[in-house]
């Protein structure tokens, strides 16, 4: 058994730095890469992108990024985990192979691919069989939005990645892989961690918990002493070093940018928190009041005390459908008097809309300068101030409505209030509105399949 | 005597849906009891007001001295139903660091020196 096992961050979303993770690879020892490339959003894009080309529906950075790496990881045995997959992880993973053929590496990679969390195909079955998913928020049926769905995935946890990397996998993708799971994968395979040490489980899924978001726990967005963190832009994104005994360190390179302390590392630990008590994945509950932090040497946090409970019998699944329409437009209003012109700009558009009989669901109107990020909070802005965005968005079902709305903002600069400017982008673009149904399935219905594929 | 809880902690906030979250860390350990006095789920309701039009809950975090707030129907819809700047709340953290709580001449000293 390994004496620690290094976990780096790569990617905390998809269109993070690219250069994040190749830094990751060259800039000192790791043993693990994790790249989160999914967001709720990305499934439904890239379930458009392979209903117009069936061999798409991935990651692309990921192929790019394996032409890039693939040779660094090769030579100092690396092992990749990935959810680039999206909803092709057969495309995906058959595109490294070619990579890896192209870069004369045959024969000395082996590919996972984790399949089974795309249920979209047999959304119609369940409901036959009378399954009830259930939206888990509004307690919604699945019926009522069926016709509108786009994708359907479940959550799947480190268990299947376990597997592949027992069977030698060294690239490992799959599809909506949870960001924890691809952390937790590593430790369980390295320390023979089992799948019941409910308090190993939930420190592997903390420290995936602490780097899936990549530079936000490594001095990126941190308020703590923000104008302190030294040379942001050479940010080294953060790297778990575990132990067997279930501690671990967060740090990162050295010779790197931002800052890695308890208060980096507390603000990422409460991103996106619910109750604390019970952070549900599907590989367990864990408990972050239970979590012990201790600086322990320059951009080193020891991270101890983990505790967590048995897993739940359900697998959360995220199910995206159509949901109308969207276009938001700007335009800049300048000293004196910009708030006033602004104002004065909105009520034109809004009387405009109505004579066009024009109809929303919602019309939102913001000031940036004034009022876009902390509402009424902000206060009254003062009488001289320099200059205000008018933005206006308008959301619904109609598409010819919202597609009106959007030849209606550049006229109001030679029709409206003066000193006006910013339209340069031409007509804002109209959006469909993707809508997410959050809902649970058990999971003796769901099937994970790991596979190998050989370079 | 009233102070900016920006002299007291530190915060990080972001979304699940159309519910913000809000994780405020003391700046120091010394002031942990002071955010459980003074920010309560109720002050932050009344904080916020019109913005958040849904519950606010707390949970207390004293291993990390922190609190985490989640601020439910507060997003416009949240994702990309949203037409909010910030639809994914992540400004809420300095909204919530905006606001006035009370402290005593002791803790005000205690701050001061430390």
């Amino acid at each position: 058994m390994k004496e620690k096992v290094r976990v780096a961050g790569g990617q905390g979303f998809w269109g993070d730095m690219l250069t994040a993770p190749i830094d990751q690879v060259r800039k000192g020892p790791i043993d693990y890469l994790m790249l989160d490339y999914l967001a709720e959003v990305t499934m439904s894009i890239m379930q458009k992108q392979r209903s117009r080309r069936p061999e798409a529906g991935y990651a692309r950075d990921f192929i790019s990024l394996m032409h890039e790496i693939l040779p660094d990881c090769v030579e100092n045995d690396i092992k990749v985990l990935s959810n680039a997959g999206g909803v092709n992880v057969e495309g995906c993973a058959v595109e490294i192979r070619k990579v890896a053929k192209e870069l004369g590496l045959g024969g000395q990679v082996k590919i996972g691919m984790i399949t089974g969390d795309d249920i979209m195909l047999r959304l119609d079955d369940f409901l036959n069989d009378g399954v009830e998913i259930n939206n888990m928020d509004t307690g919604e049926p699945l019926s009522a939005i069926r016709d509108k769905v786009q994708s359907a995935n479940v959550y799947l946890g480190a268990e299947p990645l376990v597997d592949a990397l027992g069977r030698g996998a060294q690239i490992l993708v799959g599809g909506r892989l949870t960001d924890t799971g691809l952390t937790l994968a590593p430790l369980m395979h390295e320390f023979g961690w089992t799948f019941d040490n409910w308090d190993q489980v939930a420190t592997g899924t903390i420290a995936g918990h602490i780097i899936e978001c990549g530079g936000q726990c490594s001095g990126g967005n941190c308020q703590y002493d923000w104008q302190t963190i030294p040379n942001l832009a050479e940010i080294g994104f953060p790297i778990i070093e575990a132990y067997p005994d279930g501690d671990f360190v967060v740090t990162k390179h050295e010779n790197t940018g931002g800052r890695v302390n308890i208060q980096s590392v507390k603000e990422q630990l409460l991103y996106e928190m619910g109750d604390p008590h019970e952070y549900i994945t599907p590989d367990v509950v864990a408990d972050f009041t239970t979590i012990n932090l201790a600086e322990d040497g320059e951009n080193r946090v020891r991270v101890s005390g983990i505790k967590g409970k048995k897993n739940t019998e359900f697998y959360k699944v995220s199910i995206s459908y159509s949901a109308g329409w969207k276009s938001v437009g700007t335009l800049v209003y300048s000293y004196p008097d910009a708030y006033e012109k602004a104002q004065a700009a909105d009520k034109i558009l809004r009387r405009r809309m109505k004579n066009l009989g024009l109809e929303f669901d919602l019309v939102l109107t913001e000031y940036v300068g004034v009022n876009s990020t902390h509402g009424h909070l902000s206060g009254e802005p003062p009488k001289d101030i320099p200059e205000v965005q008018l933005r206006i968005g308008v959301r619904g079902p109609n598409k010819d409505d919202v597609t009106r709305f959007t030849k209606e903002i550049a006229p109001l600069i030679l029709t409206g209030p003066p000193a006006v400017t910013g339209f340069a982008g031409g007509r804002p673009k109209v959006e469909e509105i993707i809508a997410y149904f959050p809902a649970l399935i058990p999971k003796n219905l769901i099937m994970t399949k790991v596979e190998i594929l050989e370079a | 005597m009233k102070v900016e809880l920006l002299k007291l902690a530190h915060a990080r906030s972001g979304d699940k849906g159309d519910t913000a979250n809000i994780g405020l860390i003391a700046l120091k350990e010394d002031y942990y009891p002071i955010l459980v006095r003074e920010v309560t789920a109720e002050k932050v309701k009344e904080h916020f007001g019109k913005i958040v039009k849904g519950d606010v809950e707390r949970f207390e975090l004293p291993n990390l001295a922190s609190l985490n707030f989640l601020l439910h129907e507060s997003l416009g819809g949240g994702g990309t139903l949203s037409l909010m700047t910030d639809a994914q709340g992540k400004t809420f953290s300095t909204a919530l660091l905006r606001m006035e709580v009370e402290i005593s001449d002791q803790e005000a000293e205690n701050i001061k020196t430390s």
